[in-house]
């Protein structure tokens, strides 16, 4: 496909796949409390019947076929798997070392044209360590470089399988907006904002051969903005005070047809009305309490409460090191010690990115024909001491093991190392 | 410590009487003003108690007064006019104790105004103090407070060799730092391995790697071997003039005159007091290889590392801390983020733990510092999935006593025993559990913090009037 055609499809490129075909295989996953995600709610005692990668049935009286593996999940929690809503993981493995960082191009021409698929890395270390904490799908994007806009988003599973792990290629794309964005943008936030709505404008208008002799995006950043443009394709803006947030919302109501994301939100709480009335969701880290800027003087535990208590569909990441985002259920879990609820804290590391990315028919829920990304926990997920026992993504049992385990059970024992020497173990 | 101290800038009118004093470094010219705040006694009723020494008890009594902690056990008399506590259901720790702070250094908001934290201008700064960067309106301190946070060591950063001292500070409001330092609770020195030096001087003339980084140290060890020699020497023959000033022997005119006292040189003072082992080295050291040679380092010096910090290899030399009686501060599980950091697992805290060495959840983080309980917990847990095996009681001494005994305050806080200060924190539930929060917090017995009684907020300077004001954090 060449370059253009390539561009010209993003918006309608589904190519959903989960992460190895499971084929005929059927496990039944029994007698676990169930967190379907659903209006099913919480299942006491219930199978999970997964069947060439796919969720065939949830319930309590489900008859288990010949043939079946069976799990006993007796004791245990059984849910989906979790869907981090932003992260950088498979794009970076040390982020000092820049040849091995490929989250930012600031020397580039391009900006939205840059496709992260093309730096991702299933291999990666992060890939593995959130894959065993749970984590079965991650939003993935490139960090802005030298302009407002990072490239083209997407979605992966953390099968860690090198030939087919994408879920959805070119499913967003993020703009730096607040302090960030002003700085970028050549100075303020009316620089940042100019510059966003411009690129909208020209992205809407771009005929590929016919571009204005003015425009400030190229041709190919042109082309993969359109879809944004038009509506297709989500646009997570990074905002922080309330008063950019209600830009963001004017954004909203001078083009209705935009799919916008609120990212960071640290002061969503005080327009959380607005926010909710705009249909704005917003992507968060619950724990950021501080004014660790000018632009979240409000910061607050209790924003994720607040905002899902005024009806804005929050999802919520631990941002920053892609080494981190599998600490995502401490994020949530510490929104639910500050009122929000479990279901909703819950919902926002699993069904909440799914729906942000238009993926809610595939993945974030236990029901039939869902992709079956599905975890067993020893307790809680949302708790500190628990942990995956059994992680399927596509239906497909995983390896619980990584570069981090193998070094543990290296150095788990130091005493009889001259009989038997690390570097042989 | 006070006593015959001739100020350094008067030293040349002491010189050559017959009735001069000796001169003193001053060890504490930014002393602590600290006072505890008011209190009453306190008696918490059946609680849950991990006591900071390892030990578990279930409904016991703590009662509090005069700012101590008087009693541990079960069916405890209340005093007159004590308050009391019903804590059923919940749970009672030693507070915790963070070694690894950049509060009030790094303060939020985080712009350039408020970034203090790294005398990043040479590889050697030991002549510079945490305590000089540190802003008391920090809004970090209370959001840390609110977490159960009563004591912290606040650090300068790991940019030099050696960094500068680091500061211990109560974690109380205050107008000013000495109005938060610990009293009595020696300086730390930083010092720093691996990448950090070596990236940020190798372009500015060295150290450029990490053999660069062993000679600066040494060279600098030398210098600091000299200069104690110096004041050694100088007070030797001080003593030596003292006693013979009056005798008859004294003939010669040179004999009647006082020894001259060693030029002052602050950063020397901070690496002689490590040899002196007055002050404790904290070092920011990740690969286990580094820290090995660190301790052969501090051997042919002779001073001791207190903790390495970060350690995120600290697993893999377990044994080595532990024969050298070095800490590790760690993290729970963080890594991954620079080189020296790659092999990050997350049983590195129990397995350091049950080697026998003395392991410490540190943050280095304004919002690790809020939820240290957690990172415990998360490290317990990794730890017993591996099969170590180790009790709650046992996590709680990686938060509150082997951090007071790194600090050198050990005798003083980090344990609920009486006599030692009442530094407390009644949580909600058990600590290890996501769903708990710190309700109430104690310093010396008094109330700084509590959850259910805004009167017992605190809200910074740079916080009022703003948006956040008084909000629940």
């Amino acid at each position: 496909m060449s370059i253009l055609g390539k561009f010209a499809t993003a918006g309608a490129l589904l190519c959903l796949a989960s992460a190895a075909p499971a084929w005929a295989q059927t496990i039944a996953i029994t007698g676990g409390k169930v967190i379907t995600n659903t209006a099913q709610g919480q299942l006491e005692n219930a199978t999970v019947l997964i069947e060439d990668g796919k969720i065939l049935s949830v319930g309590p009286d489900i008859a288990i076929p010949e043939g079946a593996t069976r799990i006993d999940a007796s004791g245990k929690w059984v849910t989906p798997g979790l869907f981090a809503p932003l992260s950088q993981v498979g794009l970076v493995e040390i982020s000092l070392e820049a040849s091995t960082d490929d989250s930012r191009a600031e020397k580039s021409e391009f900006s939205v044209a840059l496709d992260g698929v093309d730096g991702f890395n299933p291999k990666a270390e992060a890939v593995a360590i959130t894959k065993i904490e749970g984590m079965t799908r991650i939003a993935v994007s490139t960090g802005p470089g030298e302009n407002i806009f990072s490239g083209a988003g997407f979605i992966a599973d953390t099968s860690g399988d090198v030939v087919n792990s994408i879920t959805r290629d070119h499913a967003f794309v993020m703009v730096q907006m607040g302090e960030r964005g002003a700085r970028i943008a050549g100075g303020s936030r009316p620089a940042a904002w100019a510059y966003l709505r411009n690129a909208l404008t020209e992205a809407r208008q771009y005929r590929p051969g016919r571009a204005r002799k003015d425009a400030l995006l190229n041709g190919p950043d042109a082309m993969a903005l359109k879809p944004v443009a038009e509506g297709r394709m989500p646009l997570l803006v990074f905002v922080n005070r309330a008063s950019d947030l209600m830009t963001l919302i004017r954004l909203h109501e001078a083009q209705p047809k935009l799919d916008l994301v609120a990212v960071g939100a640290a002061e969503g709480w005080m327009v959380a009305d607005e926010l909710a009335a705009a249909g704005i969701p917003v992507i968060l880290e619950p724990q950021n309490n501080l004014p660790s800027s000018f632009e979240s003087l409000g910061a607050t535990m209790t924003n994720a409460a607040r905002l899902q208590k005024a009806g804005v569909t929050i999802a919520i990441a631990q941002l920053g090191e892609a080494f981190n985002a599998r600490l995502a259920p401490q994020q949530a879990g510490d929104a639910v010690a500050n009122g929000l609820s479990w279901d909703a804290a819950f919902a926002a590391i699993t069904s909440a990115p799914a729906q942000i990315f238009g993926l809610e028919d595939e993945l974030g829920t236990l029901q039939s024909g869902m992709i079956a990304d599905v975890v067993v926990w020893d307790g809680d997920p949302l708790e500190l001491m628990t942990s995956p026992d059994y992680v399927f993504i596509g239906g497909e049992a995983q390896s619980l093991s990584s570069r981090q385990t193998k070094l543990r059970d290296r150095y788990l024992d130091l005493k009889d190392a001259k009989e038997n020497p690390f570097a042989y173990r | 410590m006070i006593k015959q101290i001739a100020l350094a800038g008067a030293l040349s009118l002491a010189y050559g009487t017959a009735n001069a004093q000796m001169v003193e470094i001053d060890k504490n010219p930014f002393p602590s003003t600290y006072e505890p705040m008011p209190s009453q006694p306190v008696l918490i009723r059946g609680a849950h108690v991990f006591d900071g020494t390892g030990a578990e008890l279930s409904k016991a009594d703590l009662l509090m007064e005069n700012g101590k902690i008087t009693a541990l056990g079960e069916n405890l008399e209340a005093p007159q006019g004590a308050r009391i506590i019903d804590g059923t259901g919940k749970w009672v720790t030693p507070g915790i104790i963070d070694v690894h702070s950049h509060l009030g250094v790094y303060a939020s908001p985080g712009i350039r105004a408020t970034a203090d934290g790294n005398e990043a201008t040479n590889p050697n700064t030991a002549e510079v103090s945490s305590e000089h960067g540190v802003w008391p309106h920090d809004p970090g301190f209370n959001r840390a407070r609110a977490g159960g946070v009563t004591a912290l060591m606040v650090l300068p950063g790991s940019a030099n060799l050696f960094g500068g001292r680091g500061t211990v500070l109560k974690n109380v409001p205050s107008r000013t730092v000495q109005g938060m330092k610990f009293p009595g609770a020696p300086y730390a020195l930083k010092m720093a391995c691996g990448e950090n030096p070596k990236r940020v001087y190798g372009q500015k003339g060295g150290p450029g790697s990490r053999m660069g980084n062993f000679a600066g140290y040494r060279k600098n060890w030398i210098k600091a071997q000299a200069y104690k020699k110096s004041w050694d020497d100088y007070r030797a023959d001080y003593a030596k003039w003292e006693a013979k000033k009056d005798s008859n022997s004294a003939k010669k005119d040179k004999d009647k005159k006082a020894p001259k006292a060693p030029k002052r040189n602050l950063q020397m003072e901070t690496l002689m007091g490590v040899l002196n082992g007055e002050i404790i080295v904290n070092m920011h050291c990740y690969r286990a290889d580094e820290m090995a040679q660190v301790i052969d380092m501090s051997k042919e010096f002779g001073y001791h590392v207190g903790a390495f910090h970060h350690a995120v290899e600290a697993y893999k030399v377990a044994d080595l801390l532990r024969e050298n009686d070095t800490c590790a501060a760690m993290w729970a599980d963080w890594g991954g983020f620079k080189m020296e950091a790659y092999d990050s697992i997350r049983e590195n805290i129990p397995l350091v733990h049950k080697a026998g060495a003395c392991a410490i959840v540190h943050s280095d983080s304004e919002v690790g510092i809020q939820r240290l309980n957690q990172e415990a917990a998360k490290a317990l847990a990794d730890g017993n999935k591996a099969g170590l095996n180790i009790s709650q009681g046992e996590a709680w001494t990686w938060l509150s006593s082997n951090p007071a005994k790194l600090l050198g305050i050990g005798d003083k806080t980090g344990a609920l025993k009486p006599g030692l200060n009442a530094d407390v924190v009644l949580w909600s539930g058990n600590p290890f559990s996501v769903y708990s929060r710190a309700d109430i917090v104690f310093v010396d017995g008094a109330r700084v913090f509590d959850r259910h009684d805004k009167s017992h907020q605190a809200v910074s300077d740079f916080e009022l009037g703003q948006p956040g004001e008084g909000d629940e954090k």
